[in-house]
């Protein structure tokens, strides 16, 4: 029996964002909120394994009301437990308080059932890119940490061990470590499975908690949001573009002109 | 002796006691801001039998090195260097540290940050100080990379970025440099340790984005896998590497390791060619301090034409077809 906790973010379907380009904001409207698919692939993961060896799978995510939808759509991942963090002293947290939260909530669950032998993140939340909080909550919770893990080589839940794939620059580190250990998770960890229609009927009944910042956990209110937050935000601003070369249309110069211009350039700067 | 100001850092990243790139680029982006604030420019060496690697440290620009060694450090793992990174930094109070923004970096600078209690800014795009408040200003790329956004962190010490390769370039090697090397010693065991590595598989061929010469990249207009092949050809017959969108990599066509922009990689080469690439934001900062980009596409309002210096409206497969021609025929005695 295996006890896994799962910690995902719901973030905007960003590659549909769009800026107004007189005020320079965000347009928001009609930009859908996915589950971070980094998460995804751990919450695959953590679903292969209750499968495998069973267990319970817990889930947490810290964000606004509607994030309760990610944690249904979690729930088909056969998720038996999900907690929402959400109040407004928790909005605008920068890693450092996501991390002192998302913790501090870890170790109130093992406190009142048992310690998780398994943290699974992904590698990183799409919408800031900064894969820090994994590493943040492993150190806060002192348990050791694999980054970037591509394949769960072996699992023995009576050594409690397990043997990793990592993926480094170089290549592909193979790790051994003591469980409880947190893993962040890339892409190849495990194919998506197809959630049966089983497991979503008894998806909906799984009913997320939703914990705020008084109840039922006492949070240090100088560590969380934007209080706790080290980092601010001086000024926004739009990037500006370099200067604008030559446009050719092909058809209009011709093939052969244009391509005697590329190589012309590319024997200007030494290349051919 | 008056008290000196709190110093620069940069966390220096080796590889079989090779020093990375990256952390001669942080050396000289380091030594600017230690040269704002008036303090001394630091390097942190960590590992195992890399002693000798700390000369070559001063010549770009590193004025202390501190240096910690222990078989324990002989690979990196996140614990180790991070409570050993954190020690130091915890004793000498810089006021700023710079980490490689690679896999490894971002793996030690989030510990190291929970451990200090401090902000964490990553992957910028730019560093400067405002000398009056002695404040780093941090900017990188906000609202999924639409819009710039420039980060302080006021009331917490050290300041910590992580910065990526090649966003500075690497400062001019000085001669006979000499500074001071402060070594440490730290009580580590093997036996306290709960990872190992225990095998490695290394990398067939390791994709050197970052600092290829030219690069041939290809977006979705590109088609598929085809398209990539022929690109492939292209960059072969150049000495290059070949570089894609973040669409093309989810759709398939190419490994994450090719994706250059902002979850991808930042790249400078000499000639960047952009293969039916729309040029959104979140591409072009990775790519735009390329020395020149020539790129094709066949609408004319795309927006990587507003960064070309030779942009063609057209169809990318006829120009590329012809230029592999072009090059072969050329070189054919
Ligand atoms: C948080 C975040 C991070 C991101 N990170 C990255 C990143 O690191 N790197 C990245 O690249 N993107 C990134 N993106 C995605 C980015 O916003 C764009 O969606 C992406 O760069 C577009 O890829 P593309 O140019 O290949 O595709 P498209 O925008 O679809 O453009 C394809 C282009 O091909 C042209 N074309 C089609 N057929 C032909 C033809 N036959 N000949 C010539 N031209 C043709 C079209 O005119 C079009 O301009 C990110 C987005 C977000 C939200
Ligand atoms: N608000 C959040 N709630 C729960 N988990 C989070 C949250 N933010 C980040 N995470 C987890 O941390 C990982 C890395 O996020 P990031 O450091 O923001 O890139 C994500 O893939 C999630 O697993």
């Amino acid at each position: 029996m295996l006890n896994l906790l799962v910690s995902i973010k719901q973030v905007p379907d960003t590659t549909n964002i769009r800026i107004n380009p007189e005020t320079g904001t965000l347009i928001r409207e009609g930009v859908p909120a996915i589950i971070n698919p980094y998460d995804i692939y751990a919450l695959s993961l953590a679903n292969f394994l209750k499968l495998r060896y069973g267990g319970k799978i817990t889930v947490i995510t810290m964000g606004p009301p509607q994030a309760v939808s990610a944690l249904r759509e979690a729930a088909e991942f056969s998720a038996d437990k999900l907690i929402l963090l959400c109040d407004q002293k928790f909005a605008g947290a920068d890693t450092l308080a996501t991390s002192y939260t998302l913790a501090t909530t870890i170790k109130y669950l093992e406190q009142i059932d048992k310690p998780f032998d398994l943290y699974l993140f992904g590698k990183q939340a799409i919408d800031g890119d900064t894969a820090q909080v994994g590493p943040g909550v492993a150190t806060r919770l002192g348990v050791p940490i694999i980054t970037y893990v591509i394949r769960l080589e072996k699992l023995d839940p009576k050594k409690r061990e397990i043997i990793v794939h990592k993926k480094v620059e170089e290549g592909i580190e193979v790790i051994k470590a003591k469980l409880p250990v947190l893993i962040t998770c890339e892409k190849e960890v495990v194919s998506v499975p197809f959630s049966p229609v089983t497991e979503i009927i008894r998806a909906n009944k799984v009913n997320p908690e939703i914990f705020s910042f008084k109840e039922p956990i006492s949070f240090d209110s100088d560590k969380v949001g934007l209080k706790g937050s080290p980092t601010r935000v001086h000024r926004v601003f739009t990037p500006e573009l370099r200067t604008r070369g030559k446009i050719l249309n092909l058809e209009e110069e011709g093939l052969e002109k244009v391509i005697n211009l590329i190589v012309e350039i590319l024997k200007e700067k030494g290349i051919l | 002796m008056t008290k000196e100001n709190p110093e620069v850092w940069v966390f220096v990243e080796e590889i079989n006691s090779q020093i990375k790139p990256v952390s001669l680029e942080l050396l000289g982006i380091g030594k600017k801001l230690a040269t704002d604030l008036e303090t001394k420019l630091g390097a942190i060496l960590i590992g195992y039998r890399i002693k000798n690697l700390a000369s070559e440290l001063f010549s770009y620009g590193a004025e202390k090195v501190y240096l910690v060694e222990h078989p324990v450090l002989s690979y990196y793992r996140h614990e180790p260097f991070r409570d050993t990174l954190a020690y130091l930094a915890f004793k000498y109070k810089p006021d700023i540290l710079l980490v490689p923004a690679t896999p490894l970096g971002r793996d030690l600078a989030g510990g190291v940050a929970t451990c200090l209690e401090t902000g964490l800014t990553a992957d910028v795009t730019e560093l400067a100080i405002d000398k009056e408040k002695r404040l780093l200003l941090v900017t990188r790329p906000a609202y999924s990379g639409n819009l710039m956004a420039t980060i302080i962190c006021p009331e917490h010490r050290p300041q910590i970025t992580t910065v990526r390769p090649r966003v500075f370039s690497i400062p001019e090697k000085r001669k006979q440099a000499k500074g001071e090397l402060i070594e440490e010693k730290i009580d580590l065991k093997e036996e306290n340790l709960r990872t190992q590595r225990i095998g490695f598989i290394p990398k067939e061929r390791v994709v050197n984005l970052e600092y290829a010469e030219v690069i041939v990249a290809g977006g979705k207009g590109v088609g598929g896998k085809e398209g990539f092949s022929l690109l492939q050809e292209l960059a072969k017959l150049l000495n290059g590497e070949v570089g894609a969108s973040r669409l093309a990599v989810s759709a398939g066509w190419i490994s994450h390791e090719h994706q250059v922009g902002q979850t991808g990689k930042t790249v400078r080469p000499k000639v960047y060619l952009a293969f039916g690439i729309s040029g959104k934001i979140q591409h072009r900062v990775g790519m735009q301090n390329s020395d020149l980009i020539i790129a094709v596409n066949k609408d004319p309002s795309a927006e990587i034409f507003q960064i070309a210096d030779l942009g063609i409206v057209g169809d990318w497969k006829k120009v590329c077809v012809a230029l592999i021609e072009k090059i072969k025929r050329e070189r054919k005695p």
